[in-house]
């Protein structure tokens, strides 16, 4: 590991103005990632500003009905939250997919929506990536692909966002609140991870210097009736190949509101609006969730040692769908 | 910034001269000579590292030492009481949940933060939304997948931690 100076924040506005002045800072949460990544050589920061005692640490209920989350919240306490649990099921069960007891005990909100690929490439400093080094090549592209992206890649990156939760949140519509050296800026999760294009570097659209404050669910009362389906190599502590987070609401037997997101499949948690749109107004049938599936996966783009996850996608999507709506397909 | 108050087993350490690049873990092993907590992958992947910080399990080598200022850490070291083993221990022996033993200390720190978990009704990936989490076999082996053993002990782990669970069971 590279030195580097270590600082506790103990102020957000003075750790904002020290990480934004030092291009070789950053932010450090749980650690889970980035202490890895610097044993790794993936992270080189010459200095650490630790923001896990700044007073972000709460989940409150907002008058409205949503709910906000603190950045530094540990996954393990947000998934065993009572409001969370009554309100947004599909987001505690994806926190619960993800990783170990001790390392949800670590991980922080703000620093689960920053993890990064575990794409094998990316994190082996001996072999070319995009991400890692800019321009020196992917290569994923014609390697191995079991855990690669089937939607919105790019000729330089075809790495997935490796987060279970993001993928909850995107579906309920959150909402991130970041504070940054020019003030706040609230945007909505869905936009906040980038598709790699051509400048795969970037994870996000978050600027150097930026921290994330809170997350804030809004009042979505069809979330109640949500749940997360993930499928992986084994039945625990993996990341998963395809995932779905749903939230269905059905009256007569025609779907009135859906929201659907992909984890395992893109460079972001990947919003299914094709899907959805194919859904709201129509009858919930195991064949319409196929033609919702369908539309969404018109535009994959598999590769060679992806493909079969166009049709676990379609699978999932379609059986997620179905306990929703408790019918038989 | 190179200065750490920390409580280890219950004794205060007052320490000088921390490299940021510290490691829990390798605050432990090498500084502190407390070489129960195991260093296997060092990538928070097989939780032989495993200790508690106020009561709560986590992989030590991927907390930085100097994260923990003010908290109080419980090793392997800090269980047994006097030549009276904890619990989980003498349930390991009776069960044989080990051959090298390398990953067990963290498997029984885990097991020590995993049935403190359950106690205070966290769900999990098994259990679902029920209010009450049964502690039974596939709830003990999802909430202890963040130990990997490479000897294979996995049955007799599940048994000893089942063990103690209903000799201790929900208050």
């Amino acid at each position: 590991m590279n030195p580097f100076a270590y600082e506790r924040a103990s102020d957000a506005v003075r750790a904002i103005a020290a990480v934004a002045a030092d291009p070789d800072a950053m932010f450090l949460g749980g650690g889970t990632n980035l202490v890895d990544h610097m044993r790794l050589g993936v992270a080189k920061p010459g200095r650490l500003i630790d923001v896990t005692r700044l007073p972000f640490d709460q989940v409150e209920g907002t008058p409205d009905g949503g709910v906000r989350i603190g950045a530094n919240v540990r996954n393990s306490d947000l998934a065993a939250h009572p409001l969370i649990r009554a309100r947004y099921p599909v987001l505690s069960q994806a926190l619960l997919s993800g990783a170990s007891g001790q390392l949800r005990n670590m991980a922080t909100t703000a620093g689960n929506l920053l993890q990064r690929t575990r794409c094998v490439y990316f994190q082996n400093v001996d072999t070319p990536c995009n991400k890692r080094r800019p321009g020196s090549g992917c290569s994923a592209i014609g390697g191995y692909t079991r855990y690669h992206a089937i939607l919105g890649a790019s000729e330089h990156c075809i790495a997935v966002h490796p987060s279970d939760m993001a993928v909850a949140m995107v579906a309920l519509d959150a909402t991130v609140e970041v504070l940054g050296p020019s003030g706040e800026r609230r945007m909505p999760l869905v936009d906040f991870h980038r598709l790699p294009g051509d400048a795969p570097e970037r994870d996000t659209v978050l600027q150097h210097g930026e921290l994330i404050t809170a997350v804030m669910l809004p009042a979505l009362p069809l979330a109640a009736h949500s749940l997360y389906r993930k499928v992986r190599d084994r039945r625990s502590f993996a990341f998963a190949l395809v995932s779905v987070a749903a939230a269905l609401q059905i009256r007569d037997g025609t779907i009135q509101d859906v929201r659907i997101a992909c984890g395992g499949v893109a460079h972001k948690p990947w919003r299914a609006t094709r899907a959805e749109e194919t859904l709201r107004g129509n009858p919930a049938t195991p064949e319409q969730f196929g033609r919702a599936a369908d539309a969404e996966l018109a535009a994959a783009q598999p590769q060679p040692g992806n493909a079969f996850k166009v049709k676990m996608l379609r699978n999932t999507l379609v059986a997620a769908l179905q306990e929703l709506a408790g019918v038989a397909g | 910034m190179d200065a750490l108050h920390i409580a280890i087993n219950g004794v205060a350490h007052d320490l000088k001269g921390v490299d940021a690049r510290t490691t829990l873990l390798d605050l432990l092993r090498d500084r502190l000579h407390l070489t129960g907590s195991k260093k296997g992958c060092d990538h928070g992947q097989c939780g032989a590292c495993t200790v508690l910080v106020n009561g709560r399990r986590i992989n030590a080598c991927l907390s930085l030492a100097l994260t923990h200022e003010g908290d109080a850490i419980i090793t392997i070291e800090g269980l047994a009481q006097g030549d009276t083993l904890h619990p989980l221990q003498a349930a390991f022996i009776e069960h044989d949940g080990f051959q090298c033993g390398y990953c067990t200390p963290g498997q029984i720190c885990s097991a020590i933060g995993m049935l403190d978990e359950v106690r205070r009704g966290q769900p999990s990936h098994v259990s679902g939304d029920g209010e009450h989490v049964e502690l039974d076999d596939a709830e003990i082996r999802e909430g202890m997948s963040g130990n990997l053993c490479r000897c294979g002990a996995y049955v007799n782990i599940v048994a000893a931690i089942r063990d103690v669970a209903r000799q201790a069971p929900e208050s």
